[in-house]
C-alpha cells in the first residue's frame, strides 16, 4: 500500500502529459476539419500546413486547437474519449443485454480469452512435463534444453500465418486453434524454467532424508520436489499468462481473424477507426491485469494453505 | 512410405546414440555437449522430410526442408533485401534507440526514490502487456518505411529494459554503498564504478528479452503496411500467393537472426560481467 501514492502520481502525470500530447499530434487532422467547416485557418489549404510545424500552425490557430479534442477520427484520442468508447462497447451494452453482440468488447474480449486460456493449459502441460523430463534425464536435459532457448529466439510471429494455413488444410475448423498453439509456443518456456527450477529446488540433504527413509522415486517427487517447485510455479505462471495473451493476440494481428481484441484492432485499422483500436489495445490491458492479479491471489492463497508465506 | 520409414529408423538410432552419449563418461565434454542437441535438432527435421515425403504432404502446405534449403540458396538477393530492411533498419535502429531511451529514463528515475517506487510497478505491468497491438497505429504516425517498425520497436523493448535497469540499479548492498561513502565517492563516482557494473547482470537480462522482441515487433508492423521488400512483407504475400517455400525461407532467416542477436547480446554479456557467479566455472 505504501506504493499507492507514488503509482497514482506516476498515472496522473502520464495522464496529463498524454492531454498535452493530443494538441500537436491532432492540430492538422483539426484544421482541415474547420477548414472544410468555412472556418479561415493560417495558412490555407492542408498542402501549404504540410511544410508548417505544428508549434507553429498551433500558435497561429490558438482558436481551433480545442477542436483536436473531439475530433471523430483523431491521431491521438483523449484518455477520455478511450474511456467512454470502452464504456459504450463493454458496460453500457452489457446495461442494455447486449453483452454477447459482435460490436461488443466483452464478447471479443472472451473470444480472446479462450484462446489464451487454451493456450496457457497446452503451454503449462507443456512446460512441466519437459521440466520433469529435464531434471529426471540427462539425454532430454542436454538435447532438449539449448533448442527451447532457441525456440524462444525465433519470433514466432514470422511462423503465424504458417501455423494457420497448415491447421486449416489440415482441416481443423475455427480459428481458435491456431491462436492457441501460437500462445501455447510463448508461454511454455518460462514455465518450464521456472519448473526446472523450482523441482531442484530441494536440497541434497532433504533429498538424502527421503532416501534414508526409503522412499520411492514418485513418492520423494510427490512428496518433495513437487511441493517445494509451487512457489516457482506460480511466479512462472503469472509471466505464462501474460506470455499467452500476448500470443493469441499476436496470433490474431496479421491472420485476418474476425473476433477477438487483436481482430478489433485489425479492423479498426482497416476502416480507420482509431478509437476502435485504443479501445481494444485498453480492454487488452485490463484483461492482462485481470488475468495476473487473480493468478496472483490464488499463488498467495496457496502458499498460505501450504504453510509457505508468499 | 520407404522414406517415413528411413526417417523413424534414424530417429530411433539418433536417439539411442543419444542415450549412450549422455550417459557415457565424455558427457562432460565440451564435444559431447554440442553434438547431442545438434543431434537432436537434425533429428528433427529428418522427420520433418520423412513424414512430407513418405505421407506426400502437398507443398503447398508443408515443403520439406531440402526445398526450403534450395529455395533458400536461389533466392539469397530477396532475402538479402529483406534482412536489410527489416532487421538492419527497422529492428536494430529500434532496439538501439529503446535500449538508450530506457537506460537514460531508468538513471534519471533512480534518482528519486518516489519515482522508483512509483514506476516500478507501472513498468512491470506495461511489460506484460501486448504492446505489439500498437502496430498499426505507429503505421498511421509514422508511415509505410522503416520508421514506424523503429518505433514500435522502441515501445516494445523500453519497459523490460527499464524495469529491469532500476532494478538493477538497486541491487547493491547498502554496505557496498557505504564502503563508497566512506571513500567520500561523488554521486557519479558511486554510480560508475559501483552501481552501474553492479546492475550489468539485469540489465543485460532486459537485453536479451529485448531482442525478440525487437524482431517480432518489426515484423508484425510490416504486416499493417510498408515498402515492397522486408521479412513480414514477404510472409504476408507469401502465404497469399503461396510461394510457402520463400515464407520458410524468410522464417528460417528469421530463427537465425534472432539466435544470432541472443547470441552476440549473450557474448557481450560474457565479457562485460565476467566477475558474475552465473558466468564463471
Amino acid at each position: 500500500m505504501r506504493n499507492l501514492l507514488p503509482v497514482l502520481s506516476v498515472l496522473g502525470a502520464l495522464l496529463v502529459l498524454w492531454y498535452l500530447a493530443v494538441a500537436p499530434m491532432n492540430i492538422r487532422v483539426a484544421l482541415d476539419q474547420v477548414e472544410r467547416g468555412g472556418a479561415t485557418v493560417i495558412p490555407e489549404g492542408s498542402v501549404e500546413r504540410r511544410d508548417v510545424s505544428v508549434w507553429r500552425l498551433m500558435a497561429q490557430n490558438s482558436a481551433h486547437v480545442k477542436t483536436g479534442y473531439a475530433l471523430d477520427r483523431p491521431r491521438l484520442p483523449t484518455p477520455a474519449q478511450v474511456g467512454q468508447e470502452l464504456w459504450k462497447t463493454t458496460g453500457a451494452m452489457a446495461m442494455k443485454g447486449r453483452a454477447w453482440s459482435k460490436r461488443s468488447l466483452i464478447y471479443h474480449g472472451w473470444i480472446t480469452l479462450q484462446s489464451t486460456l487454451w493456450g496457457f493449459f497446452l503451454g503449462t502441460s507443456l512446460g512441466i512435463i519437459g521440466a520433469i523430463a529435464i531434471v529426471y534425464s540427462r539425454v532430454a536435459e542436454m538435447s532438449l534444453m539449448p533448442w527451447a532457448i532457441i525456440s524462444q529466439t525465433i519470433p514466432i510471429v514470422a511462423l503465424a500465418p504458417m501455423i494457420i494455413v497448415v491447421s486449416s488444410q489440415m482441416g481443423v475448423d475455427g480459428r481458435g486453434f491456431p491462436k492457441a498453439i501460437i500462445s501455447a509456443y510463448l508461454c511454455y518456456f518460462p514455465v518450464l524454467v521456472g519448473m526446472v527450477k523450482g523441482l531442484r529446488a530441494p536440497e541434497v540433504s532433504q533429498l538424502d532424508l527421503l532416501k534414508t527413509y526409503d522412499a520411492t522415486g514418485l513418492q520423494s517427487f510427490l512428496k518433495l520436489r513437487l511441493p517445494a517447485s509451487v512457489p516457482y510455479l506460480f511466479t512462472s505462471l503469472k509471466v505464462g499468462i501474460a506470455a499467452a495473451l500476448v500470443g493469441t493476440i499476436v496470433g490474431e494481428l496479421p491472420t485476418g481473424a474476425i473476433s477477438g481484441l487483436g481482430a478489433r484492432i485489425l479492423i479498426g485499422d482497416q476502416f480507420g477507426t482509431p478509437l476502435a483500436i485504443w479501445s481494444a489495445l485498453f480492454a487488452a490491458a485490463i484483461l492482462a491485469g485481470m488475468l495476473v492479479t487473480l493468478l496472483d491471489l490464488t499463488q498467495r492463497l496457496a502458499l498460505r494453505r501450504m504453510g509457505m508465506q508468499a | 512410405m520407404s522414406a517415413l520409414f528411413a526417417a523413424l529408423v534414424f530417429w530411433g538410432a539418433a536417439w539411442a546414440l543419444n542415450i549412450w552419449l549422455a550417459n557415457s563418461r565424455f558427457s562432460t565434454t565440451r564435444v559431447v555437449r554440442l553434438v547431442v542437441p545438434v543431434l537432436f535438432g537434425v533429428t528433427l527435421l529428418v522427420l520433418w522430410e520423412g513424414i512430407v515425403r513418405g505421407l506426400n504432404v502437398s507443398v503447398v502446405i508443408l515443403p520439406p526442408p531440402s526445398m526450403v534449403a534450395q529455395t533458400f540458396a536461389a533466392s539469397t538477393d530477396i532475402l538479402w533485401i529483406d534482412f536489410v530492411q527489416t532487421v538492419l533498419k527497422g529492428a536494430l535502429r529500434g532496439f538501439i534507440i529503446g535500449f538508450l531511451a530506457a537506460f537514460i529514463c531508468a538513471i534519471a528515475i533512480d534518482r528519486s526514490a518516489f519515482l522508483t517506487r512509483g514506476l516500478l510497478p507501472i513498468g512491470n505491468f506495461f511489460a506484460a502487456l501486448p504492446i505489439v497491438g500498437v502496430a498499426p497505429i505507429m503505421v498511421n504516425w509514422f508511415g509505410f518505411d522503416w520508421q514506424s517498425k523503429a518505433a514500435v520497436v522502441v515501445v516494445m523493448v523500453f519497459f523490460p529494459i527499464l524495469v529491469n535497469t532500476v532494478q538493477g540499479l538497486r541491487a547493491t548492498e547498502a554496505m557496498q554503498r557505504d564502503l563508497m561513502r566512506t571513500y567520500g565517492a561523488t554521486y557519479t563516482q558511486t554510480l560508475m564504478k559501483l552501481r552501474l557494473p553492479a546492475a550489468m547482470p539485469f540489465i543485460f537480462n532486459g537485453l536479451k528479452i529485448a531482442t525478440t522482441l525487437a524482431l517480432i515487433g518489426a515484423i508484425v508492423a510490416e504486416y499493417f503496411g510498408s515498402p515492397t521488400r522486408g521479412m513480414g512483407f514477404r510472409i504476408s504475400t507469401g502465404v497469399g500467393s503461396l510461394s510457402i517455400d520463400l515464407v520458410w525461407a524468410e522464417i528460417a532467416v528469421a530463427a537465425l537472426v534472432g539466435t544470432t542477436f541472443y547470441g552476440i547480446i549473450a557474448w557481450i554479456e560474457k565479457r562485460v560481467t565476467f566477475w558474475h557467479p552465473s558466468q564463471r566455472g
